[in-house]
């Protein structure tokens, strides 16, 4: 059974309010019972934007909670040091001051940067008094093919330098071979790897071809002790969808009528509008519940979400569509 | 609340869709409607008010219809059908178009008019009821461009008489409009009192759209106003509503030829095995039974759920339900609207209120102050004989029981007076396609509920009425055969008083499950040939002998489940043998009829039997492209337990051209042989007898038609009557076939092989969504 943590400052980790999940033994009657029907969960998917709308001072607030649960990322091959600290500065202020004054929101920021490990330390310092964590991806990302040592080793190295999240990304080779066990034992060793920075498990669900796979690997992964579960690194050719968070909260949610025990979801790449973020956000609260809305359990990973949702803020409050060289470019 | 607040609290807030158009539309037609009757609005006379069931504010005043109103509806259809009809399919198809066109133009003021007049939430009429409207203009515009191809014997049956509920008030009016108008019909039609509104505001489409006059009319008052449509100079009545307005009218119009067609109540199984995706069967259930506040005639309202997955499913639906939003139908965020009125939410509370038995549980919501609101509820634990299990509520009202195996999940769906809807729920293809076949239900939907579209017929069988809306077999209720066949007379029988003519004494007896069996009354009649000699006897059957028969063909109800090869080959091995007793045949015909046409008669008979033969494995069903990733299956089952009275002339060919095809589709046929010339029915019985016929497949009575019809009619266990006997019974039959709704088919000529395999078949639509 591995500790729950005690020790960390950091208010958007799940472990501070609730009970890190410790995982359990592997469960294949479980696993294997697991249906998801493609169709059924696409129709649902399909209807929900326009089962639930937001408004007026509520789109704002949701909005302004959508910004606080963005992992803002930058995770290309051209990162320098000062271009992750124009990002860590977007980070402290993601919308203009002026428009979170009229909000009366002031103090909002994002609920994370997230880096390579190249950069964690850059970001720490650049975060440093802010609260705000740094996420690292870790382990051979994107593809999660480097030596296995090494991608356990890649993580001590990132928690060393500062990183309190660790986004892993799982083999995908034991899902599309149906080795349930390797994928368990692989994610439980990240896990202990990570201490107690808390886990990302990336599925990478473009890559697993079906959508039960994509549930059973959920399950998999948070038996084996995630504590989030997160869709894409963002470089697969299909990244977060409606149906695939469908499909994987529905996980959660039966984890923790199993288990009592949150663990929080992530999808990335592909939300780039206010809208969608709302849709996500929505999505979350009918099928696991408000509680799911707090930075804690969800984030959303994304880059030019938030330039969306700044345009939206700034029309809520002035009344005229805004424009993107009106909002500091992170 | 404060942004601050919202922030906390992270709650959806109001999302009112504007009622400004709508509202400003009502005033600008005076507040005050008339009827529509050859092009033009009525003058607004004494009427009742229409209100919003969300807040009992009144809408508009409309007019309830007199018996002149009706009687000038029905007169301008009159006029308008010879000239709507020969407009030619072409250019009818032009003004369905048109039609289409203008509602997808107009489709926000549809939807929030029907918000406000019938309280379903503003999701389900902008985003389900007025598109698949449209899609029924469209579907049908395409209708009428191919009839001439496509049904060259088919011509319009004159003038419908169409009485719509409530429900879905707009897309009702579709279903019944759209395919009316596109096979030459011209219609009258009587929206809801509670729900007219969209109506009247297609009836101003239909004048922007410049509909001929007369084509389109619709007058509006309650019930009252219904019943005159029923007993007006009118082709056709079609109608939905209530299984009980439904036998009303079978029997208001038993004394007519007015065609019927009746999309009646429903108490529709939705079945989930253990091996379901759980949660989106849960997510179906919304669809199923909280859709449009269950005011649904095909919601899934009786849930079966497989016994080792019953606790946990309870629990996560009980959860969904929480999760529900009830109020304010505009709302853009609500799921569960208003009940359609007072009265209706009484019944269901009244019904929910009585029962004490079960675990109840209704989503934890407050219920807005005022207007017709009811909660979300489930009932879990009742037993089959519970009323909540077998009654019609109508309202968000879920009962659920379990089951052990596959077989018992169909028991318990078809234990049910009802056979409209059904819903399963299973990953197993295997077990899909082995259950959906084997529920009593017009519309079976696998992994999915609720799903309608233009192209797949919808309609249900036993007393869920029958006929079916959409598709290629939607048609036939809005068209007949284009040419009058001969009709058939009557015939005496003939008297005498000479003895026998053969040597030896010949008993013909009653044919009951593979059995010759003596008639239970023990009462004969003699059988004279033209010339007076005495040619047998010929029992006379009783209500205890129909009885027996009945029992026999339920008994035989394997047949349905043989292969059309294999029925083919007992049709093709009739044939032989008959064609081996040709002469003999040919000698009874001529003997019982006089003349000398028994020899073409035989041969007309052999043909009919190879011609069902032939087509026991071919007439087949259709894959419908309905608008998703998958399959509408219509496929063609058997009608069930048919009784027929057979026409008086063609004693032979009258008789196997009623067999023949109703056994090539599998179904299991008792027969009242030919009145005034029996004998040959009972020679016959011996053919069947050494053709491997099993046995109660076919049963043959004799004796006076009038002693079975009434009966026949009555019988529970009968799903329809044919008669090509005595017209003078055709109001008997009709009348009686109330008692279950069986299907009824009188018929003036000798039938068809393509008409009896019509009548000898229901369409059933399996909608089998994929994808992996």
């Amino acid at each position: 059974m591995l500790q729950p943590a005690t020790t960390s400052q950091d208010a958007h980790l799940p472990q501070l309010t609730l009970t890190r999940n410790p995982g359990m033994d592997l469960d294949m009657n479980w696993v294997r019972a697991v249906q998801a029907n493609t169709s059924a969960i696409e129709r649902r998917a399909a209807t929900l934007p326009a089962r639930r709308s937001v408004k007026k001072d509520y789109q704002a607030a949701w909005l302004l909670k959508a910004v606080t649960c963005i992992d803002l990322t930058t995770l290309s091959g051209d990162d320098t040091a000062a271009r992750v600290r124009r990002l860590c500065a977007k980070a402290r202020q993601p919308v203009n001051a002026q428009v979170l004054a009229a909000l009366d929101m002031p103090g909002i920021t994002t609920g994370a940067v997230c880096v390579y490990h190249e950069m964690v330390e850059t970001a720490v310092a650049a975060l440093e008094g802010s609260g705000i964590p740094v996420a690292a991806v870790s382990t051979g990302f994107p593809a999660g093919l480097s030596p296995f040592d090494l991608r356990i080793e890649e993580i001590r190295r990132s928690v060393a330098a500062g990183a309190s999240e660790i986004d892993i990304v799982i083999s995908r080779r034991h899902v599309l071979e149906g080795n349930w066990q390797a994928l368990y034992n692989e994610m439980r060793e990240m896990r202990t790897a990570c201490g107690e920075a808390h886990v990302k498990a990336i599925l990478a669900t473009g890559e697993l071809g079906t959508l039960r796979n994509v549930a059973r690997a959920s399950l998999v992964c948070m038996m084996a002790g995630a504590d989030f579960i997160k869709t894409s690194t963002g470089k697969e050719s299909v990244n977060a969808t409606l149906p695939v968070s469908l499909t994987m909260i529905r996980a959660i949610r039966d984890y923790h009528t199993a288990t009592g025990i949150h663990v929080g979801y992530k999808p990335a790449g592909g939300i780039s509008k206010a809208k969608d973020a709302i849709t996500y956000l929505a999505l979350i609260k009918e099928e696991l519940g408000a509680r799911w809305l707090q930075p804690d359990l969800f984030r959303f990973g994304a880059s030019s979400l938030l330039g969306d949702i700044e345009r939206q803020l700034e029309h809520h409050v002035t009344g005229n569509y805004s424009a993107t060289h009106r909002h500091p470019m992170g | 609340m404060t942004v601050k607040e919202i922030f906390q609290t992270m709650d959806y807030g109001p999302a009112p869709e504007s009622a400004e158009e709508a509202l400003t539309w009502l005033v600008d037609q005076g507040s005050r409607f008339g009827h529509f009757i050859d092009g033009q609005f009525t003058k607004p006379a004494t009427g009742f008010d229409s209100t919003n069931p969300a807040t009992g504010e009144a809408l508009a005043t409309l007019t309830q219809a007199t018996q002149s109103d009706v009687d000038k509806a029905v007169a301008a259809a009159r006029k308008a059908q010879p000239k709507w009809e020969k407009l030619g399919g072409p250019g009818r198809a032009r003004f369905l178009y048109a039609i289409a066109r203008l509602l997808q133009k107009h489709s926000r003021l549809f939807a929030v008019l029907e918000t406000l007049d019938n309280g379903k939430p503003i999701r389900e009429s902008r985003d389900i009821d007025i598109p698949l409207a449209q899609r029924h203009f469209y579907y049908h515009a395409g209708m009428a461009q191919l009839m001439d191809d496509a049904l060259p014997d088919r011509a319009a049956l004159g003038v419908c008489g169409q009485i719509i509920p409530w429900n879905f008030p707009l897309l009702m009016l579709a279903w019944k409009i759209a395919p009316a108008l596109a096979m030459g019909n011209t219609v009258v039609l009587k929206p809801a009192e509670y729900t007219s509104l969209t109506a009247l505001l297609f009836a101003d489409i239909c004048r922007q759209a410049g509909l001929p006059a007369g084509v389109v009319n619709i007058v509006t008052g309650d019930g009252a106003v219904g019943e005159m449509i029923v007993n007006a100079d009118v082709d056709k009545i079609a109608f939905t509503g209530s299984t009980a307005v439904g036998r009303r009218i079978r029997e208001a119009t038993a004394d007519t030829d007015k065609e019927l067609t009746l999309e009646l109540g429903g108490k529709s199984p939705y079945i989930v095995f253990d091996d379901a995706d759980l949660d989106s069967a849960v997510e179906g259930l919304v669809d199923a039974i909280w859709f449009n506040q269950g005011q649904v005639c095909c919601a899934g309202s009786r849930l079966l759920v497989h016994e080792p997955v019953a606790e946990r499913f309870y629990a996560k639906l009980r959860a969904r339900m929480d999760k529900l939003r009830i109020g304010n139908p505009l709302d853009k965020s609500i799921d569960v609207g208003a009940i359609v009125d007072a009265t209706q939410l009484k019944t269901i509370t009244d019904m929910v209120a009585a029962n004490s038995d079960g675990d109840m549980h209704q989503t934890a919501c407050d219920l807005p102050a005022r207007g017709c609101f009811y909660p979300p509820t489930l009932i879990t634990g009742l037993d089959t004989a519970h009323p909540l299990m077998q009654e019609e509520i109508f309202g968000p009202v879920l009962v659920a029981t379990t089951f052990r195996t596959p077989s018992e999940a169909v028991e318990l769906a078809n234990n049910t007076r009802y056979g409209l809807a059904a819903t399963l729920w299973t990953e197993n293809i295997n077990l899909a396609l082995d259950v959906a076949p084997k529920l009593a239900a017009g519309v079976v939907w696998t992994n999915a509920t609720n799903l309608f579209d233009a192209a797949a017929g919808f309609g249900g069988v036993r007393e869920s009425g029958f006929g079916r809306e959409g598709g290629w077999e939607g048609l036939a209720a809005y068209t007949k055969p284009k040419d009058a066949k001969k009709p058939l007379s009557l015939i005496a029988p003939f008297e005498g008083d000479k003895g026998p003519a053969d040597g030896i004494d010949r008993t013909a007896k009653l044919y009951i499950g593979g059995k010759q069996a003596r008639p239970d009354g023990g009462y004969s009649t003699p059988v004279y040939g033209k010339n007076g000699t005495l040619l047998g006897h010929a029992s006379q059957s009783n209500r205890k002998d129909l009885r027996n028969a009945v029992e026999a063909a339920q008994a035989a109800k394997g047949w349905g489940k043989t292969t059309g090869h294999l029925r083919a080959q007992i049709l093709y091995y009739i044939g032989e043998n008959l064609y081996a007793r040709a002469d003999e045949f040919e000698s009874r015909l001529n003997a019982l009829q006089g003349g000398r046409h028994g020899a073409t008669e035989v041969q007309d008979s052999i043909n009919t039997l190879f011609t069902a033969a032939a087509w026991a494995d071919k007439y087949d069903g259709q894959a419908h492209g309905v608008p998703i990733r998958g399959v509408a299956l219509a496929m063609k089952e058997p009608t069930g337990v048919i009784a027929a009275l057979c026409p008086d002339a063609h004693p032979l060919l009258g008789l196997v051209s009623l067999i023949a095809p109703a056994i090539a589709m599998g179904n299991r046929i008792i027969l009242g042989a030919s009145q005034p010339f029996p004998l040959v029915a009972t020679d016959f019985y011996q053919i069947l007898d050494t053709s491997d016929v099993p046995a109660g497949v076919v049963n043959i009575l004799t004796g006076p038609h009038e002693a079975l019809a009434d009966t026949m009619a009555r019988h529970m266990d009968i799903d329809a009557v044919w008669s090509f006997s005595d017209p003078a019974l055709s109001e008997t039959i009709r009348k009686g076939s109330s008692s279950n709704l069986k299907r009824t088919w009188i018929g003036t000529s000798l039938p068809t092989t393509k008409d009896t395999l019509a009548a000898a078949t229901e369409v059933k639509n399996i909608w089998i969504p994929y994808g992996e």
